[in-house]
C-alpha cells in the first residue's frame, strides 16, 4: 500500500500556502522526491536531517523539520518525511483531567491518515485540535505545539477562522443547515467571501463528493430532506467547496447503513488524491480498508503506535496495540 | 369463544381490577382539574360578553369617551375607547422594539459571547428573579427613573420603557432559552467552514433560534399590554380624549380606561367597561394566535 501512496504523493501538485505566509519558514515544494520509503526514516526519526539530504536540499527544513523528542514517542514510525502536520508534545485538558498525553506524530500530504482505538482515548480531541475546534469548548486548554507547514498554529498570531478555512471538518453526525442543497455547499464559500462562481464551485464540490447525480434537480431542496447517508455526503461537499488542505473527518459514517458506510469510504480514498485527510474511525476494518497510515490511541490518552496502516493491521510492534487489533480488548 | 378450553388468565384478576379502579380514580380527579380552568375561563369570557353585548359597536372603537353614559348607546354623538386602543397600539409597538433590542441583545450577548464565569452566573440568576418582581415595583422604577429623573413627564414614552423593564427579564430568559436550543452540531458545521463567531451567530443561531425568540417575546407583550399597575404608577391617564400623537404626548391605555369606567357607580360605565374588557381580551388572543403560529410555520420538525 505504501508504495500505491507514494506514487499517489509523487504524482499530485498542490500549491501549498502556510496560514502566515510572511512567517513561512520553508519553501513548499511539488517536486520532492516522493519515493523514499517512509519506512526508511524511523530509526533516525530524531536526526531526520540525515535522511532528508537524500532529498531535495532546499527542504532540510520543512517536512519533518521539527524535532521530535525522544521520549513520548510512539512506537513505529511517527516522522513522515512529507509532513503537513506535525503534533509535538501535544497534550489537551478538559478542566483537570487530560484528555490527550504528550502526543507526537507527523501527518503525510495526501492520503488517508486514520485515527483508531477504544473510544474515550482522546481521537476526536485529537482531530478538533488540528484545526482549533478545541477553542470553543470552555475548558479546553492546550498545551505542546501542533505544526501546520511548520507553523505552529496555537501561535499568538495564527488567527483560528483563517486555520479553519485550510483545515476543513466533517462531523459524526450530518450537519447540514436547513437550508436548500445548494446554499449548504455555497455556505462556506459565502462566509469566506470566496463569492464568484459560486454555481460552478457548487456544482464541482457536489460532483466531487458524488452527490450530483442524487440532487441534480433539487438543489432547491431543504438539505435536511435527504437522507443520512445523503446528508452526510452534502456535508463532504460543503467542507471541499472551498478547497481547503486537509479534511479532518470524525467517524463520518459511524451514523450511517453498510451501504452508505461503503459510499463514504469510497468517497475518501477518492478525496484522498487531492487532499490530506485525517479521519476518526472506530472501525478497524473501515481503517485496514481505506488509510494509509493508521496512529492508534489507547486509553488516557496515548498515542501508542503509528505507522504504514498494512504495518499496524499486520506486525505492529506494540502488543496492546495487537491485543486491540485482535479484538481482545476495546 | 370457545368454553371447552380453560381460560389460563384468570390468576389475579380481582387485583388487577382494584389497581385499575384506583386509576380510573386518579384520571376523574386529574380530568376535574383541567375542568376547572376551562370552566373559570368559559364563565369569565361568557359574563364579559353578555355584558358587553349590544354595547361593542363600531362606535365604541372609534369614538373617543365622555362623561355623559348616554352617548355609549347610540346618543346624540358616539362614545368609546378609541384613544385607549390607539394607546395600547403605539404603547406596545414601542415597547416591542425597545424589548427586541434590549432583550435580544442581552440574551445573545450573555448565551453566545459572556465567558462563563461567576459574573456571568451572577447577572443571569439575577435576571431570572428580576422576572418575578411584581409590576407595580417596576412602576416605581419607571416613576422614579424616567418621569422623575430624566423629566419625560408622564407621557408614552415614560410608559413605554417602564414596560420595557417589566418584561425585559422574562424574554431575555425566553431568548436564552431558544438560542441554548440551537444544536451545537450547527454551530460547528458554520465554525468547521471558517466563519467567525458574528457569522456564525448570524447566519445560524438567529435564524433556528427566531421563532422561539419571536414567540417568547410575543408571549411577554401580550402580558405588558394587560398591564395596569405600572401604567398607574408613571401616571398614565384613566381617560384621554384625544389620542397620543407622539412620543412624547400623553396617554390613556385600555386597562387604564377599564378601570375607570368600571369604578364608576352608572351601570352603563359597567357596560363599557365589559365591552372595553372583550376588546383588549380579542387583542390580547390575536397576538397569543400570532405566537402559535409563528411557532408552528418555523417548527424544524414540520
Ligand atoms: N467537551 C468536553 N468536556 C469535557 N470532557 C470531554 C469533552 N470532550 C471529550 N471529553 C473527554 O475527553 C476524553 C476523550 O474524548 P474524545 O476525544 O471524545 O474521545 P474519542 O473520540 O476517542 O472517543 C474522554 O474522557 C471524554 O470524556
Ligand atoms: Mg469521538
Amino acid at each position: 500500500m505504501s508504495d500505491e501512496t507514494t506514487g499517489r504523493l509523487g504524482g499530485l501538485k498542490r500549491t501549498v500556502a502556510t496560514i502566515a505566509p510572511g512567517e513561512s519558514r520553508f519553501e513548499t515544494s511539488n517536486t520532492r522526491d516522493a519515493n523514499v520509503e517512509t519506512t526508511d526514516m524511523t530509526a533516525e526519526a530524531g536526526q531526520s536531517d540525515v535522511a532528508t539530504t537524500e532529498r531535495n536540499e532546499t527542504e532540510s527544513s520543512s517536512s519533518g523539520g521539527v524535532e521530535m523528542p525522544t521520549s513520548d514517542r510512539p512506537l513505529g514510525t511517527p516522522r513522515v518525511d512529507d509532513a503537513v502536520i506535525e503534533a509535538r508534545d501535544l497534550d489537551v485538558f478538559y478542566g483537570d483531567t487530560q484528555a490527550l498525553n504528550e502526543i507526537n506524530m507527523d501527518i503525510p500530504e495526501q492520503g488517508v491518515t486514520a485515527l483508531i482505538g477504544p473510544s474515550g482515548c482522546g481521537k476526536s480531541t485529537f482531530l478538533r485540535s488540528i484545526n482549533r475546534m478545541n477553542d470553543l469548548i470552555d475548558v479546553a486548554r492546550v498545551e505542546g505545539e501542533l505544526y501546520f507547514h511548520g507553523k505552529n498554529i496555537y501561535d499568538d498570531d495564527v488567527d483560528p477562522v483563517a486555520l479553519r478555512r485550510k483545515i476543513g471538518m466533517v462531523f459524526q453526525k450530518p450537519n447540514p443547515f436547513p437550508k436548500s442543497i445548494f446554499d449548504n455547499v455555497a455556505y462556506g464559500l459565502r462566509v469566506q467571501g470566496k463569492d464568484d462562481d459560486v454555481e460552478e464551485k457548487v456544482h464541482t464540490a457536489l460532483e466531487r463528493a458524488a452527490l450530483i447525480d442524487e440532487v441534480e434537480d433539487q438543489l432547491d431542496e431543504s438539505g435536511l430532506d435527504l437522507s443520512g447517508g445523503q446528508q452526510q455526503r452534502l456535508c463532504i461537499a460543503r467542507a471541499i467547496a472551498t478547497d481547503p488542505e486537509v479534511i479532518l473527518m470524525d467517524e463520518p459514517a459511524s451514523a450511517l447503513d453498510p451501504v452508505a458506510t461503503s459510499k463514504i469510504e469510497d468517497l475518501v480514498e477518492e478525496l484522498a488524491q487531492e487532499y490530506t485527510v485525517v479521519i476518526v474511525t472506530h472501525n478497524m476494518q473501515q481503517a485496514a480498508r481505506i488509510s494509509d497510515k493508521t496512529a492508534v490511541f489507547l486509553t488516557g490518552g496515548h498515542l501508542v503506535e503509528f505507522d504504514d496502516t498494512n504495518k499496524i493491521f499486520e506486525n505492529p510492534e506494540s502488543d496492546r496495540v495487537e491485543d486491540y487489533i485482535t479484538g481482545k480488548f476495546g | 369463544m370457545s368454553t371447552e378450553t380453560e381460560n389460563p388468565f384468570t390468576e389475579g384478576t380481582d387485583d388487577i381490577e382494584r389497581k385499575r379502579t384506583i386509576g380510573r380514580v386518579f384520571v376523574g380527579v386529574c380530568f376535574g382539574s383541567a375542568m376547572v380552568g376551562v370552566a373559570a375561563l368559559v364563565i369569565l369570557l361568557a359574563d364579559v360578553i353578555i355584558e358587553a353585548w349590544g354595547w361593542l359597536t363600531w362606535d365604541f372603537l372609534l369614538y373617543p369617551p365622555t362623561q355623559s353614559p348616554d352617548n355609549f348607546l347610540g346618543g346624540i354623538r358616539g362614545a368609546g375607547i378609541y384613544p385607549a386602543i390607539v394607546g395600547s397600539i403605539f404603547l406596545i409597538a414601542l415597547t416591542a422594539v425597545f424589548t427586541l433590542f434590549l432583550g435580544v441583545g442581552a440574551a445573545i450577548y450573555l448565551e453566545e459571547y459572556a465567558p462563563e464565569n461567576r459574573l456571568t452566573s451572577f447577572i443571569e440568576a439575577n435576571i431570572a428573579n428580576l422576572a418575578g418582581v411584581p409590576s407595580i415595583v417596576y412602576g416605581l422604577l419607571g416613576l422614579a427613573v424616567f418621569v422623575r429623573g430624566a423629566q419625560l413627564g408622564a407621557v408614552l414614552l415614560a410608559g413605554a420603557l417602564t414596560l420595557t423593564l417589566l418584561i425585559l427579564p422574562i424574554v431575555i430568559v425566553s431568548t436564552q432559552e431558544a438560542l441554548r436550543a440551537v444544536p451545537d452540531s450547527q454551530r460547528n458545521a458554520a465554525y468547521g467552514v471558517g466563519a467567525t463567531q458574528w457569522q456564525v451567530t448570524r447566519d445560524v443561531v438567529l435564524p433556528r433560534a427566531l421563532p422561539g425568540i419571536m414567540t417568547g417575546t410575543i408571549l411577554s407583550l401580550s402580558r405588558a399590554i394587560g398591564e395596569t399597575a405600572p401604567l398607574i404608577m408613571v401616571g398614565a391617564a384613566t381617560t384621554m380624549l384625544t389620542a397620543p400623537d407622539g412620543l412624547m404626548s400623553p396617554f390613556s391605555a385600555m386597562p387604564m380606561q377599564i378601570f375607570d369606567w368600571a369604578a364608576r357607580p352608572q351601570t352603563e360605565f359597567h357596560h363599557a367597561a365589559a365591552a372595553g374588557i372583550v376588546v383588549l381580551l380579542t387583542i390580547l388572543l390575536l397576538m397569543n394566535l400570532c405566537a402559535i403560529l409563528i411557532r408552528n410555520k418555523y417548527d424544524p420538525r414540520s
